[in-house]
């Protein structure tokens, strides 16, 4: 009985902790799909990309991930506005976006993962850093550092999207278009130049919650697939444009996937989110009918 | 009226959210009948309009149509049984011809199934909405009024018994808004109940034997347009119009 | 996008139909009896079964074109359909010994059944849910199938290929025989629906979704016909599959390469008709076969999506809509 209890609240902390950095991996998907209509499923080649440019730069030249997550990021945010930028021109602007614009960031899905493949091949890699490794005790629990650091970092990441979104011009203009792009023509603002910075925004959590991930755990350029599930999942779950929604949906995310993972074993857990999601769309799709 | 109406929605409500669009509206066609629904923007025409086509499921209320509850019937069910309506920005099937734009409801919504036949009645569809000429062009390089024309055409198509002309004449030009209108008289005529959505209030006074207003999701003057036009509610919710 | 065909025009007599018809069939018997040849003259097991992906990938972007290119929602989750294809292979093989001529029909019906399923629960939704959840079908089936030790689990499965069959010599010939028969009926299937109303219902859906319904288009009920017979069809591909390779594991059945490809053939090739499919099939195969024998197999799949993103963003109309666009600027 006590075998299972001690399981039982280990796999509901780790799913916690989990679920908090998954929060880290979502808000990119909660601004861009949520708020912008842009289904970005490339969302998590790019985490694959800030996870690898972590390894590359704790590897060749000792710096830690956590200087790279933030370094990294206003490369990715302008990265991110060139992307919308090209998204925009493409198709946005023909009205082509069902077919076409999904097509589009598949392609980049792939174009990114076989690139990391081409470069790095197909090894688990890692990081090391001095809070990788230890654990802290909590009476009969221990939890690892390198999964509380990521989960700090990560919460401070959606709270400082939240705060920016809620208090800053540029973020209530975010919240804006996403209610209604032509209002934003009336009061002088480009609503395209705002989509721009937006997108920006979400590519580059996108890129810093890879370089997180990597603290966690190892990755390899095909772990990104496991997340696209993960972070659309978490999107709907949570109520698309909510960023509360948003923690709370990878809370349950986190947890669900823990307790697969500790009772029924590792191998099912890739399918939890993604189940989640069907079952969630399948029964509950408020606000998700076209029209 | 001593004939049973056409269309009897009762109660309609709906919401979305915390917003309530629709509260407890009635609305009555009866058949043959030119009427004219009128309101500021967002007082819920398009709302009322999707209800009574079933893009939306009320909240409450419901809708019956030529003695049939409809409530729970879906989209093409209520094109089938004699609902049709255009849109108000012209949704043209980019990739087919016009004919063939017309054929679609001719096949799917009326049943049709001789090619030959089809073919037949989209053209003479076409000549009634005037725009035979361009028959096999496509959607494209058609100008404003006859995009407006074949959305008129394809909801014609649909052989319907009650016609939603969803703010037809929009951007149109003085001349523009009589060739609709002629249009749409010429249906009427034929035994089609129409329902006219329009801001443009000379081609209301002229086309609607009837008026009704909604205001913020209720409807607040139904009745002749003299008197509904007279209405000092009305004249409240249109001041500065 | 291309008109379709134009249904409106003058409707030829009942013999010259059967005419052209049987015009037609003759050149294909032709055609296959050459390629047939051909493919022999090479001396080489390899050439037929570099034939075989090719027309493998023809059966693919045909079937995913169905419901892509005619109605406009995107399956990301082929390799899925694929994979039940193989793993009904596996699973008869087996259990009951099944030859593949009679596993194929079992197949088929499965992977249909999906298809109607995943369409059931996603259609009635955004076009993109029902990617995304194509997508998560994909990964669910995969975790099942690897977590299914009768079928091999993730250590995978082995095939045996029969000693010898009846009238095709070689087993490998066989297999592409059986390939091709299924290819040239996927496109014979996908032309009759493009001539039909439930295809012109499917390019009104594809358009606009809400004005095909108003115009009295049973949405639902044909995008969910178009999700069976596409799913239907990829199962089909997957099944000679076991016996095409031998061992089959989740990874090579679920491959993402499948997945990318079935997309990218179509969208290049153009997906306003079966032309299209059928020519990015040909043209992406042949160039990938190519790559694979003389640089290298990643190599190639970076192409395949250079291509893809390349194409989607400048053509989005595919070739066979860039040659047509030119055509009417002739014209």
């Amino acid at each position: 009985m006590d075998i299972t209890w001690d399981l039982f609240v280990n796999a509901l902390l780790s799913g916690l902790l989990l679920g908090g950095f998954y929060a880290a991996t979502a808000v990119g998907i909660t601004i861009a799909f949520g708020m912008l209509d842009i289904a970005n499923i490339a969302h998590p080649a790019f985490m694959m990309l800030g996870a690898f440019l972590a390894y590359y730069f704790n590897t060749w030249l000792g710096v830690d991930p956590l200087i790279v997550t933030l370094v990294v990021m206003p490369f990715a945010f302008l990265l991110g506005r060139c992307v919308y930028k090209l998204y925009y021109q493409a198709f946005e602007r023909r009205s082509d976006e069902s077919l076409q614009g999904l097509a589009f960031f598949f392609g980049v899905l792939f174009i990114v993962e076989v690139g990391l493949l081409l470069v790095f091949g197909v090894d688990y890699r890692f990081v090391t850093a001095p809070y990788i490794g230890p654990s802290i005790g909590m009476g009969p629990i221990s939890v690892p550092m390198r999964m509380v650091v990521p989960l700090l970092v990560g919460v401070g990441l959606v709270i400082s999207v939240q705060v920016f979104l809620s208090r800053t011009f540029m973020g209530r203009a975010i919240l804006a278009v996403a209610q209604d792009r032509e209002a934003l023509r009336l009061v002088g603002v480009d609503p395209i130049w705002i989509k721009e910075i937006a997108f920006g925004i979400a590519l580059a959590t996108a890129v810093a919650a890879g370089a997180l991930l990597i603290i966690i755990q190892p990755v390899e350029p095909s772990v990104g697939r496991d997340f696209i599930g993960r972070v659309f999942a978490i999107c709907v779950l949570g109520g698309m444009t909510s960023l509360g929604g948003t923690v709370l949906a990878s809370a349950i995310v986190g947890v669900a996937e823990s307790f697969t993972s500790t009772f029924a074993g590792p191998s099912w857990a890739p399918a939890v989110s993604f189940g989640l999601l069907i079952i969630t769309l399948a029964i509950r799709p408020s606000g998700i009918f076209g029209r | 009226m001593t004939t049973a109406p056409l269309l009897k929605m009762t109660g309609v409500t709906k919401r979305f959210g915390g917003f309530t669009a629709l509260d407890t509206v009635d609305l009555e066609l009866y058949p043959n009948e030119r009427l004219g629904l009128i309101g500021p923007n967002g007082s819920g025409k398009s709302t009322l309009v999707n209800c009574l086509t079933g893009v939306y499921r009320l909240d409450g209320g419901s809708v019956v149509f030529n003695g049939s509850d409809i409530s729970s019937f879906d989209i093409h069910s209520r094109t089938r049984i004699g609902i049709a309506r255009s849109f108000q920005i012209p949704r043209p099937f980019k990739g087919l011809t016009v004919v063939q734009n017309i054929e679609v409801p001719l096949a799917f919504a009326v049943g049709m199934t001789h090619q030959r036949e089809i073919a037949d009645a989209a053209h003479a569809i076409l000549k009634e909405v005037g725009l035979n000429a361009k028959a096999d062009a496509m959607p494209r390089v058609l100008s404003q009024v006859e995009l407006r024309k074949l959305e008129l055409g394809r909801a014609l198509a649909a052989r319907p018994k009650l016609l939603v002309a969803d703010e037809s004449m929009a951007g149109l030009s003085d001349s523009e808004v009589d060739e609709i209108l002629e249009v749409l008289f010429r249906l009427n005529g034929e035994g089609i109940s129409i329902i006219l959505i329009e801001h443009i209030m000379r081609a209301v006074n002229r086309f609607s034997q009837r008026v009704a207003v909604l205001v913020a999701g209720a409807k607040i003057a139904d009745g002749p347009p003299k008197e509904v036009m007279a209405h000092p509610e009305v004249e409240r919710a249109y001041l500065g119009q | 996008m291309s008109a379709t065909t134009n249904a409106s025009s003058e409707v030829p007599s009942a013999s010259a139909v059967w005419l052209k018809r049987l015009l037609g069939c003759g050149i294909g018997a032709v055609l296959i009896v050459l390629l047939f040849a051909a493919l022999d003259w090479t001396g080489t097991d390899y050439a037929y079964l570099a034939a075989y992906t090719v027309v493998q990938f023809i059966l693919l972007a045909t079937a995913w074109n169905i419901l892509g290119g005619y109605a406009g929602y995107v399956n990301f989750g082929t390799a899925a359909f694929f994979a039940i294809g193989c793993y009904t292979t596996v699973f008869c093989y087996k259990a009951f010994q099944l030859p593949l001529l009679a596993t194929l029909p079992i197949s088929a019906v499965l992977a249909g059944l999906v298809g109607l399923g995943t369409g059931y629960l996603t259609l009635r939704l955004r076009g993109v849910f029902f990617s995304i959840c194509t997508l998560a079908m994909a990964v669910v089936l995969q975790t099942l199938v690897t977590n299914w030790n009768y079928v091999g689990g993730s250590r995978g499965a082995y095939i045996l290929r029969p000693e010898s069959v009846p009238l095709f010599g070689s087993y490998s010939r066989f297999l592409f025989a059986i390939m091709l028969a299924m290819a040239i009926g996927s496109v014979l299937l996908a032309r009759h629906i493009e001539r039909t109303w439930l295809g012109r219902g499917l390019a009104a859906i594809r358009d606009e979704e809400l004005a095909a319904e108003s115009s009295g288009v049973p949405a639902l009920r044909l995008k969910l016909i178009a999700t069976s017979l596409s799913g239907a069809l990829m199962g089909l591909a997957g099944t000679p599959f076991p016996y095409f390779i031998t061992y089959v594991d989740p990874t090579t059945a679920f491959s993402l390469n499948i997945a990318v490809n079935t997309i990218a053939m179509p969208l290049i090739g153009g997906t306003a008709t079966w032309l299209g499919p059928v020519v990015g099939a040909l043209l992406l195969g042949i160039i990938q076969q190519w790559v694979t024998v003389t640089i290298s197999s990643s190599l190639n799949l970076m192409i395949v999506g250079v291509l893809l993103v390349l194409f989607v963003a400048v053509a989005p109309n595919g070739m066979v809509g860039f040659v047509q666009g030119l055509r009417r600027r002739k014209a």
